[in-house]
Order: C-alpha cells, then sequence, then structure tokens
C-alpha cells in the first residue's frame, strides 16, 4: 500500500525536477535473496540527494547500482533501469568502465591507492586520457585539490606517498581523486562514518561547495548530516524505498509512519 | 576557481578509440592467465599420462612355463637333510632350467655362444621362488615341479611390442622349401631358398617400403624379416642374393624349415637392427616358438610388489623399499608429531613475547625453508659420522626426516592452535583451570584434528623426500627385506631414483611403476587428511 | 660376562623399563598423598594424582637423560676407548684404515661369534670391544637405575599437604614443551656447526680463495676444487626455472584470485597444489624420460637448420633445460599460492577504489594490486628461488655430472646440489678432501638460501603487518 504512494509521489515529482539520474523499478538479487524491491526514483542535477535508513535496509546497494559497482560482487544480480541523460546504463550497450568515469564513487573507508598523492589524483585523467601533456595533468592535480580543499595541505608534498595522509585528508584525497576525471554523478557510500568531528565538518563543507557543479547521492547513518548537507532525502527501509522528498519536508512532516519513527529514533 | 576538463561523453569517438584499446589489452591479460593455467595443467596431465602409459608395461610379465623333473642329486646335494643348501643351490635349479629350454631347442647346441644366447630367455635369479619352496616341501624330490619362471625383460618387452615398431604379414602360401649352398669354398653355408606362388611379392613390397624408410633415417637403420609359422621359424638374410639377383635366402632359426612347405607363414618385419636391441634375431625366435607351443603366459606381476629390489628388472621388486620406507616414516613421525605439537603448543600458549621467541620463530621458519639436502649433510655429519649410528638405516634417515618434517609440523599445530577462539580459554580459565589443564584439556583436543591433518600432510611429503637418504647411504643395494629400524634399507623413493638410472629399457616400466605405488600412499595420505579435515572441521 | 651385555637391545629394554618405573613412581606418588590426606583433616593442595605425576616425573626424567645420553653416544664411547687401547700404527694402519677397520669390528660384534673367530688378532680386538660396549651398558643401566631412585626418593620428602605439586607439574611440562621448541634451534645450530667444522677441515688442505673462484671442479680425482662451474650451473639452471615459474606461477595467482568465478577455482587450485605435492624425484624421472630427450631432439633439429652453425647446441642427453624447465614447473604452485596470499591480502576497498575509477580489471590489477602486493609477491620469488637452488633431484637425474660454464642451455651442465650428492654417495670417508669439499658446498647453498629466505621472511612480516 505504501509503496504505491510512494511510487506516484516519486513519479510526480520527476516532472518538477530537472532529473541527472533516473532509476525504475530497480530490483537487486544476492543469489536467492533479494537486497532491493522495485525502487524509482528520480535524482536531481546540481543537488545533494541523501539516502537514509537502518542499516541493511539497502541503500548502499541501490547506490552501487548506479555506477555498476554490484558488477564486481559475483552473486549480484540487478534488474531495472538506471537512466543517466537519457541512456540506460544496465544496456549492454554501456560499458561499465566509461560510466564510472562520468559517476564517481567516493567509499566508507577512505582508500588512497598505495602511490603518491599525484600519482592518485593523476590514476584517473591517465588511464581515460583526458591529459594531452604534463602540464595538462599538473593543473588537472592541481584544480582536483583545490576543489577538495586539499591543496595547501598537500602542495608541498605531492611525492608522498597518499596512504601517509590523516584520515580526513585521505578521504578528501579520495574526493580530489574522484572530481579528477570530471564525472557528472558523484556517489558517497557514508564518506565520513570513519572520520572525526572536525574532519566531518570540513567533508561536508566540500559536500555543500561541490554541489554547484555536480549531482551528488551520498549515503549517511546520521540524519543531522542529512539534514546538514543535502537538499533532497530519501529514506529506505528493509530493502523498499519508503518516501522521497524535500529533506526539508521530510524531517518535519514526513508522509510515511515508519519515517516518522526513524527520524524521531523510535527504531534503527 | 579553475576550470577541469568536461565531462566524457558515451559516444566521443577518440574515447571509443580509447576504450577499444584498453578492452583489447584486458582480454589479452586474461588470455595470459588462462595461458598460464593451461600450461601447469597440461605439464601436469602430460607427466601423468607418460608415467601412467609407462608403467602399464610393468603391471604385466610374461612368464614361461616349465615342467620339471626335481632331481634329487641335482637339487639336494647335501642330501634331504639339509633344506638350507637345498634353498640356495640356485645353480643346480638353473641347470634343470638350461636343460629343459635346451631340449626343447636342441639346435642352440651347436655353439656355446648359442646356447648362452638361448639361456639368456631366463635369468639366473630367477629359480630363487622355486628352490625357496622345494627346500620346505623335500618330500616332493623325484616328482614334476610346474614352474612359470619370468621371461627375460627384454624379451618380455618385445611380446609387448616396446622394442622396435613391427610390421606383421600373412603371405602366400611356400610351394617349396630347397636347401641350397651358397659361397665358394669354406666360406660357403647352407641356405635355404623358399619358393612361394607370387614370389613373395607381398613381402618385397614391405620391404621396399621399409628400405625407403631406413634410407631416409640414417646409416645405422635395419631390420630383420623373420617367417613364421608354427614354432618353425627362418631369418630372411639380407645381402645374400642368388644368380638371378632376385632371390631371397633364409637361414633356419627354430623348428623344422621344411615344415613351411605348403604352409601360409606370417612375415614378421623387426625395424630396428638386432645390432641396436638388446634381443637376438634368435631369442625373438625362441620366444615365438615357445608362444606357440602355449608355454608363454602373460599374468599380473605381483612380484613387483612382493620381492625384494634385485639387478634383474623381471625380478625386483618394491617390498623391501616399502618396508624400509614404513621404518622411517615410524621413526619420523614419533620425532617430528610429538615434539612438533609441543613445540607449537609451548609457541602458541606459553611463550612470552620476547626476542628468545621472536628468534625461535624466525628459526622454525627459516629452517621450513632450509633446502632438504643440507638436512643430509646435517644426518652424515652428526648422526652418521660424531654419533657412530647405523649407516643406511631407517633410524637415521627416520632421525633426518623428522628434523626436515618438524618445522612443517610446528607450523600447521599453530595454525590449528590459532583457529581454537579465545572464548574457549576464557571459559576454562573462569572455571579456575590452570593454564596446563585449559591447554591440555580444552585447547589442544578442539586442534588435535587440525593438527594431525598438517602432520599427516607432513608426513607425506617427507615419504616423497629422496635427496637427504642419499646422503646417509639409504641409496645402498639392500636385496633383503629389512626386519628393524637399524637394519640396512632403501626407501621407495630412493629406489625409483636408482631404478631410473638402471641402464636396461626395463626399468623405465618398473621405475614407472614404484612411482604409481609411491602416489597411491601419498594419495591415501593426503585423502586421510582431507577427510579428517572434512569430518571434523569446525567453523567457529 | 660383559660381552652378554653388549648383545642386550638398549632401545626396547629402555622404553620398557622407563614407562614401568613411572608407573610405578605415579601410583607411589599418589598413595603417598593419599595417605596424608587421609591422616589428616587439612585440605591438600593438589590433587592426589598430581603428586603422583610428580613423583613419576622426578623418577623417569634422570634415568631417561641417562639414557639418552647413552644412546647418543654409547657407541661412540666404546669406539673412542677401544682406540686409545690400541697401540699407535696398530697392524700398521693410517687413520682411515683404522676408521674402516672399527667400522668391522662394529658390525662383527652384532654377528655370531663364529664368522669371526677365523682370525685372531680380530677376534681380540672385537672381544675387548665387545667387552667395553658391555661394561658401558652395565654402566649406564646402573647409573639410569641410581638416578631413578634418587630422584623418587627427593620426589617422595617433598609430598605433603600444602606441597603445590600441581604447579610444580606444570612447569615441568612447560619446561618440556620449551625444550621441544629449542629443538628447533638446536637443529639450525646443528646444521651451522657441522657444515662450519667440516668446511673448517676442508679449507685448511684447499684454500678459500681456490675454492671460491677456481674454474676447474675436479673432485672425484681430488684435483680441482675450484667451484665457479657449480655455481655456475645452480645459476643458470635456478635462472630457466624462474624464467618458467615466475610468469606462469603470477599469471595463474592472478586469474585465479581476479577473475575464476568460484567454480572455476575450486577445480584449478587443487589440481596445481597436486603439482606441488609430487615428489621430487618423480619430476626428475620425467625430466629424464620425456623432457630430456625431447630437447635434446629438438637441438638436433636446430643444429641441421640452415642458419644455424652445426653443433651450435650440445644437444646433450641430460641438460640444462630439461632439468630447468621441470624444475620451473615444480615451483610454479609455490609462487602462485603465495602470490595468491599475497594478492588475497591486499584490501578489496583499494580494488573497489580503482573499479570506481573507470579503471579495468586489469587495469587494476597492473596498476593497483601489484603494486600494492610487490613486496609480497618479491618475497615469494625469492623463496622460490631459494628453493629453485636447493632442489637436488630433478638436476642430479636431468642436469649431468659435467662441469663446465656455458651458455648453451642443451649442454650437460652441474650444481653445487649435484656435486653434493655425488660426492657424498657411495662407500667415502670422512676425512678425504674429497669427502670434506661436499660440506663446503653444502655451506655455500646453507648461506645463499639463509640470505633469501631471510630477506623474504622479513618482507613478508613487513607486509603482513602493513595490511592486517
Amino acid at each position: 500500500m505504501a509503496d504505491t504512494t510512494t511510487s506516484t509521489v516519486a513519479l510526480e515529482e520527476t516532472k518538477a525536477i530537472d532529473t541527472k539520474v533516473d532509476c525504475r523499478n530497480i530490483n537487486v538479487f544476492y543469489g536467492a535473496k533479494q537486497a532491493i524491491f522495485d525502487v524509482s526514483m528520480a535524482i536531481p542535477s546540481r543537488s545533494v540527494t541523501a539516502f537514509i535508513g537502518p542499516s541493511g535496509c539497502g541503500k548502499s546497494t541501490f547506490l552501487r547500482c548506479i555506477n555498476r559497482m554490484n558488477d564486481t560482487i559475483e552473486s549480484a544480480r540487478v534488474e531495472g533501469e538506471v537512466i543517466i541523460d537519457g541512456e540506460d546504463v544496465n544496456s549492454a550497450a554501456v560499458d561499465p568502465v566509461l560510466l564510472r568515469s562520468r559517476v564517481g564513487m567516493v567509499f566508507q573507508k577512505p582508500n588512497p591507492f598505495p602511490k603518491t598523492i599525484y600519482d592518485n589524483i593523476a590514476y584517473g585523467p591517465r588511464i581515460h586520457g583526458l591529459a594531452r601533456s604534463r602540464d595538462d595533468l599538473d593543473e588537472i592535480v592541481q584544480n582536483s585539490l583545490m576543489r577538495a580543499g586539499l591543496w595547501e595541505e598537500v602542495k608541498e608534498r605531492l611525492a608522498e606517498p597518499g596512504t601517509g595522509l590523516s584520515g580526513g585528508q585521505q578521504q578528501r584525497l579520495c574526493i580530489a581523486r574522484a572530481i579528477a576525471v570530471s564525472p557528472e554523478v558523484i556517489l558517497m557510500d557514508e564518506p565520513c562514518s570513519a572520520l572525526d568531528p572536525i574532519a566531518t565538518a570540513k567533508i561536508e563543507e566540500l559536500i555543500d561547495e561541490l554541489r554547484e557543479r555536480f549531482c551528488i547521492v551520498i549515503v549517511t547513518h546520521s540524519m543531522q548530516q542529512a539534514a546538514r548537507v543535502s537538499q533532497r532525502t530519501a529514506f529506505f527501509h528493509l530493502g523498499k524505498l519508503v518516501e522521497v522528498g524535500d529533506t526539508e519536508h521530510i524531517f518535519t512532516n514526513p508522509t510515511d509512519n515508519r519515517t516518522q519513527d526513524y527520524i524521531t529514533g523510535r527504531f534503527g | 576557481m579553475p576550470e577541469l576538463p568536461g565531462p566524457l561523453s558515451f559516444d566521443d569517438p577518440e574515447a571509443l578509440a580509447r576504450l577499444k584499446k584498453r578492452h583489447a589489452a584486458e582480454r589479452r591479460f586474461k588470455f595470459y592467465g588462462r595461458l598460464a593455467i593451461s600450461f601447469a595443467l597440461l605439464f601436469l596431465g602430460l607427466l601423468v599420462v607418460s608415467i601412467g602409459s609407462q608403467a602399464v608395461a610393468a603391471f604385466s610379465h610374461n612368464k614361461v612355463v616349465f615342467h620339471l623333473p626335481l632331481e634329487a642329486d641335482l637339487v639336494a646335494p647335501n642330501g634331504p637333510g639339509d633344506p638350507a643348501a637345498v634353498a640356495e643351490n640356485i645353480s643346480g635349479f638353473y641347470q634343470l632350467v638350461r636343460e629343459d629350454l635346451l631340449a626343447t631347442f636342441p639346435e642352440a647346441g651347436e655353439t656355446a655362444a648359442r646356447t648362452r644366447e638361448l639361456n639368456g630367455l631366463v635369468t639366473r635369479l630367477a629359480v630363487i621362488p622355486m628352490a625357496r619352496e622345494t627346500s620346505e616341501h623335500l618330500d616332493r624330490l623325484g616328482e614334476t615341479y610346474r614352474y612359470r619362471a619370468p621371461l627375460s625383460d627384454d624379451l618380455d618387452l618385445y611380446l609387448k611390442g616396446k622394442v622396435a615398431p613391427e610390421i606383421d604379414l600373412r603371405l602366400d602360401e611356400i610351394t617349396r622349401v630347397v636347401r641350397v649352398r651358397v659361397g665358394e669354398g669354406v666360406e660357403a653355408v647352407e641356405r635355404l631358398r623358399l619358393e612361394s606362388a607370387s614370389d613373395f611379392s607381398v613381402l618385397r613390397e614391405a620391404m621396399q617400403r621399409a628400405d625407403t624408410a631406413m634410407a631416409e633415417a640414417g646409416p645405422d637403420a635395419g631390420y630383420s624379416i623373420l617367417l613364421q609359422h608354427g614354432a618353425n621359424l627362418v631369418r630372411l638374410v639380407p645381402g645374400e642374393t642368388g644368380e638371378t639377383g632376385e632371390t631371397l635366402f633364409f637361414e633356419p632359426l627354430t623348428g623344422i624349415p621344411a615344415n613351411l612347405a605348403g604352409a601360409r607363414p606370417t612375415a614378421r618385419l623387426i625395424l630396428l637392427p638386432e645390432s641396436a636391441r638388446n634381443v637376438t634375431d634368435r631369442q625373438v625366435a625362441w620366444t615365438l616358438a615357445l608362444a606357440e607351443q602355449g608355454r608363454i603366459r602373460s599374468g599380473l606381476n605381483w612380484s613387483l610388489l612382493t620381492n625384494a629390489d634385485s639387478t634383474y628388472p623381471e625380478i625386483a621388486g618394491v617390498l623391501a623399499a616399502i618396508v624400509g620406507s614404513l621404518f622411517t616414516m615410524l621413526v619420523t613421525s614419533m620425532i617430528a608429531i610429538p615434539i612438533g605439537v609441543f613445540a607449537a603448543l609451548y609457541l602458541e600458549e606459553y611463550a612470552p613475547k620476547n626476542r628468545v621467541t621472536d628468534f625461535i620463530e624466525v628459526n622454525i621458519n627459516n629452517l621450513a625453508a632450509v633446502p632438504s639436502i643440507v638436512f643430509g649433510l646435517l644426518g652424515a655429519a652428526v648422526f652418521l659420522n660424531l654419533l657412530a649410528l647405523p649407516r643406511s638405516a631407517p633410524l637415521v634417515g627416520g632421525l633426518v626426516l623428522g628434523l626436515l618434517t618438524l618445522p612443517t609440523v610446528i607450523i600447521a599445530s599453530r595454525a590449528a592452535l590459532r583457529a581454537v577462539p579465545p572464548s574457549i580459554r576464557s571459559a576454562a580459565l573462569g572455571l579456575g583451570a590452570s593454564k596446563t589443564q585449559t591447554v591440555f584439556h580444552h585447547v589442544l583436543p578442539l586442534a588435535a584434528p587440525g593438527i594431525m591433518t598438517g602432520a599427516i600432510i607432513g608426513m607425506a611429503r617427507a615419504l616423497g623426500e629422496t635427496a637427504p637418504l642419499l646422503l646417509i647411504g639409504m641409496v645402498a643395494f639392500v636385496a633383503e627385506v629389512p626386519s628393524g629400524p637399524t637394519d640396512e634399507a632403501t626407501a621407495l623413493p630412493v629406489l625409483i631414483y636408482k631404478w631410473s638410472t638402471g641402464a636396461e629399457r626395463a626399468w623405465e616400466p618398473n621405475t614407472a611403476a614404484a612411482i604409481l605405488v609411491l602416489l597411491t600412499f601419498m594419495v591415501v595420505m593426503n585423502a586421510i587428511a582431507v577427510f579428517l579435515r572434512r569430518r571434523f572441521e569446525r567453523r567457529w | 660376562m660383559l660381552q652378554t651385555f653388549s648383545h642386550i637391545p638398549m632401545a626396547w629394554l629402555a622404553f620398557a623399563v622407563l614407562a614401568a618405573a613411572g608407573c610405578a613412581a605415579f601410583l607411589a606418588g599418589r598413595a603417598t598423598a593419599m595417605k596424608i590426606s587421609a591422616s589428616g583433616s587439612v585440605m591438600m593442595n593438589s590433587q592426589p594424582n598430581y603428586h603422583g605425576y610428580f613423583a613419576a616425573m622426578w623418577t623417569v626424567l634422570p634415568a631417561a637423560l641417562i639414557l639418552l645420553a647413552y644412546s647418543l653416544f654409547g657407541s661412540g664411547l666404546a669406539r673412542s676407548l677401544l682406540t686409545q687401547e690400541l697401540p699407535d700404527g696398530f697392524a700398521g694402519m693410517d687413520g682411515v684404515q683404522l676408521s674402516q677397520y672399527l667400522d668391522r669390528v662394529g658390525e662383527a660384534a652384532q654377528l655370531d661369534r663364529a664368522v669371526w673367530a677365523s682370525e685372531p688378532l680380530f677376534a681380540a680386538v672385537t672381544e675387548r670391544f665387545m667387552t667395553l660396549q658391555g661394561g658401558l651398558k652395565l654402566a649406564t643401566m646402573l647409573a639410569a637405575a641410581v638416578a631413578g631412585l634418587a630422584g623418587l626418593a627427593f620426589a617422595c620428602r617433598r609430598l605433603n599437604a600444602s606441597f603445590r605439586a600441581r604447579t610444580e607439574v606444570e612447569n615441568g611440562i612447560e619446561w618440556a614443551l620449551f625444550a621441544c621448541a629449542a629443538i628447533a634451534i638446536a637443529t639450525t645450530a646443528g646444521i651451522v656447526l657441522s657444515l662450519l667444522f667440516e668446511s673448517i677441515r676442508f679449507f685448511t688442505e684447499i684454500p678459500v680463495f681456490d675454492f671460491l673462484f677456481g674454474l676447474h671442479w675436479n673432485a672425484q680425482t681430488e684435483e680441482d676444487f675450484g667451484a665457479i662451474p657449480l655455481f655456475f650451473g645452480t645459476f643458470i639452471i635456478s635462472l630457466i626455472a624462474m624464467c618458467v615459474a615466475v610468469p606462469v606461477g603470477l599469471y595463474a595467482a592472478i586469474y585465479l584470485s581476479e577473475y575464476a568465478g568460484p567454480k572455476v577455482r575450486a577445480w584449478i587450485k587443487p589440481m596445481l597444489e597436486i603439482l606441488a605435492g609430487i615428489p621430487t624425484v618423480v619430476y626428475g624421472f620425467f625430466a629424464l624420460l620425456v623432457v630430456a630427450p625431447a630437447v635434446s631432439a629438438a637441438a638436433v633439429w636446430l643444429n641441421g637448420l640452415p642458419v644455424i652453425p652445426d653443433e651450435f647446441f650440445a644437444a646433450s642427453s641430460t641438460n640444462a633445460l630439461a632439468a630447468g624447465l621441470v624444475m620451473g614447473v615444480m615451483i610454479i604452485p609455490f609462487v602462485s599460492s603465495l602470490s595468491d596470499d599475497v594478492i588475497n591480502a591486499v584490501p578489496q576497498s583499494l580494488r573497489d577504489g580503482a573499479f570506481a575509477m573507470g579503471a579495468t580489471r586489469s587495469e587494476t590489477v597492473k596498476q593497483v594490486v601489484m603494486p600494492a602486493a610487490l613486496p609480497g609477491v618479491i618475497a615469494a620469488v625469492l623463496l622460490a628461488v631459494s628453493r629453485a637452488i636447493g632442489e637436488t633431484m630433478i638436476v642430479v637425474m636431468a642436469a649431468g655430472l659435467r662441469p663446465q660454464i656455458t651458455l648453451d642451455p642443451t649442454a650437460e651442465i652441474t650444481t653445487i646440489t649435484v656435486q653434493i650428492v655425488a660426492l657424498l654417495t657411495g662407500d667415502s670417508e670422512f676425512d678425504s678432501p674429497k669427502t670434506l669439499s661436499a660440506f663446503a658446498l653444502g655451506f655455500v647453498l646453507f648461506a645463499l638460501t639463509l640470505v633469501f629466505n631471510l630477506i623474504a621472511l622479513r618482507v613478508v612480516q613487513k607486509y603482513r603487518e602493513k595490511y592486517d
């Protein structure tokens, strides 16, 4: 009953917003077990969309559908359409390699490559052939680091290993690495869960700045974070999308009782 | 803020071209991986097939059936009161065999060399079982004894088709057999001229083909042609043609050549010159004649499992080596398993974290990677030279292999102990058990299946170890089954090494068969280990 | 009388007597403890069983130590006692002959008198030897008995209600366990000392420099002891083996851990492990039977080609290429399983990071996984090299015995291990430079592999710390 309502809500709103990613009837299975049940949702460009919900509700799995990271898990199977700029990313014609250059991702735990800071950023542009010369590459590295707000901190030690940075710096390095290939969408899977409050504040500030250029989707455990950084919020529960809408609306006047219970802390 | 390059699009031709290259690299990389695995598996397959196909020839052996009268004065020179003398009277029994062979093929008596050639059909030592059995039943003296003696290894290989390629042809009927003299004066020899309806057209054709093939193969190549009808065999004499240049001359080998008249004989083209093989045409003829008389029986070669080593491949067996290996493994397991398990217990459960412990750890890890031959040197210097323990004994072999296996057992046992969750220890300690009680009552029993698995795998590896045993003299020729760990003995892998260096062709199938025996033992041990792991494996 | 004792089988007797004594001491100790606990109202500190164990421990241990010492040094001691009694230059024999003579005496002593009674001198020496041996055995048994009884008495005197028997027994157990762990050290020490000792004896006769840098090896005739051809042969064969094992093993590991599905892995991995389980002597036979003839046939064919000068390849029937190839195959599973471990230790998050950047699988492997796993892979290769250097049977059977320095892979070539086997197989005396040179070679081999192993183990340890 609730599902049908949300679907209609989502569909109605699709018309209202400038949609970047349009997900239609997504089902995900791990072997025989179904993890996502018929989720449809539109994600607007140049804004931050937050996925919230209790652990294991499928929000990360759903996020990984957008850049087909589920392909790397052998038992996973995805049904449905994810449409970016009019093209279904799940179709055979779309190369996941190229897709991922357009849809960047930042992970829960900072995972810089065991290379220098410079090489970490330059990795994407190199494999995708974005830089024509060494100068181009230098510029991309500098731009990305500047955008990620890390330039001032690391400009003297670009040749040092990325693993030597602090946790917060590493995560910003990973964000810089993601934006170096100028993606259109950036997916963030609980990017602050391994960080202390000060580093978290910096990342949140960064997300807010990046919103002007990118479509950002963030999975978060913290409702406060969702409220602080996102314009739209989607609430997942047991693999189903319960409710999606403007963040303000979801947090002040949710339609569904389960959303109400979750954000007021009655479960989850 | 400076600009970043624009986003890629799905249909940018440059991006697509680049992508194509990257995907090609991807496919190449994956192909290399498959290639590597195929190479390894192909090699494994080749190894198994080549050894397996070699071993097949050793599974059966052709034996000559004899009916020998046990003449008391020949067999029991000291009278029937001395069974030991009968058992050791090899020459007496062999004489029975020789006489029987000569009676069957009287033509071999012409010259001493030919008699020796005939005696080559059965080796001297092949009569040992008969001598032994007779010594246990001296009341049978004077009776006729039915004995199956193993055929000489090379002739056995000939019958199995392993000596040379052979073409067998069915010829037309021989119409006449004429005795002629070829040559002048003293050099003249008696030959046979055979006449056939078609003048051997089939045979001549085959000879032409063989000649062409041999001409390509080189100057040393050649072939023999035997004509057989029943137990009567003649051989084509090459290079001696009659006045017409077309006549084929034959010389008699065995049986009655005249019997060929009116028969359709089989021509056997043995495509290897007599000088290049260990069996002469005459020996082949006798063997074929024996086979024709029904006196050659092929049977499972049990003696390979029940005999001790010998210098003759047809009567050599692996029994002594198996027993030697078992004694060695007994000593090895008595050294490696208890000491290894206790050392692991100490390191995993008791050892304080300090330099001594670290040193022991590094030591054990390093010891596991020391070449096995170095352990052999240790055995030679310490056990043989310094402690004067007996040479070639399973005791020393077992000690050396025990030290060699020790690190493996320790490492496996530690992994098994580590897999026991700390909660078990806490539970026992919480009930007031002492550390030692906790370890011996709870941790060790829970880790036991894992430890046993590791220990058995370690033993299996030790079973295949060869190099250290060579250095402590276990390579000595031992024809007796050892009765204890201090007797002279050899081990199965060492026997394999020794047999593989044997000059005669027949050692090859024997070696391959011995390898199969060794591998069988190892497979059984590993199967037990896998069974233990499956049956008792616990997931915490 | 003492000669009769020389025939007593010490090992089994000692086991039986020790076991019986242990049981008796255990029962005695436990009975004492039970008496104490029954007589007084005091609470015993330990269970009676532990008092029993304590008594047994103190009885068996001293006796066992004495018997162990005898079993290790007894025969050597009897021999040296006999040697001292013999006059100098006994029957005009030098050192080697004397030791062979004593070997025969030792053998004769085991046998029936009738065998050696015909030679009066030999018989006298043998009888004297048996007397010495018998006396030694009797003395040992007496000493063991006295030590056991003394231990028992000491233990029983300590037993009382407040005695912490359990703690004492557990301390004893801990010491025993430590002793077991220390055997590993003793083994290493034994290896180092024996190799060093014999090598030093060798180097007193042959200068170290000649050995390490000499270009000619002819140890069988005791003429030349220049080991360079052997080092070279070892190097070439190991190189060939590595050229096979490293790429194949590494690619196999990468394919299995990054590409293959679980079903393929479940089949292929055990198959590769079979390769690792096959005894080296079997590989040697395979090399001798199949690979070496194939290599030599191929070389003959190549020699026949117009572009290649005649006799360019030696086409020997045992050759370096066959040995190296087969050895390489033997080492494949070693490299692949070690590399598999290190590749799997690279955290998944790194792979995810690369995939999310749009890297293909091979790019991820080449640019992210392998650089991260590199130290581990290097360690695996080092361990593999150390294995190749120390491998014996394959080279003994397929490489040949001719010490020569040649780059022709189809030529016969020899290695350190082959020469050790060749020099020490068969009855040879310990004191000749020929035999001793085997130990010098062994020392080089041990030192070489030790360096490789230590570096590799250190790298692996560092690598584990990084990702644990």
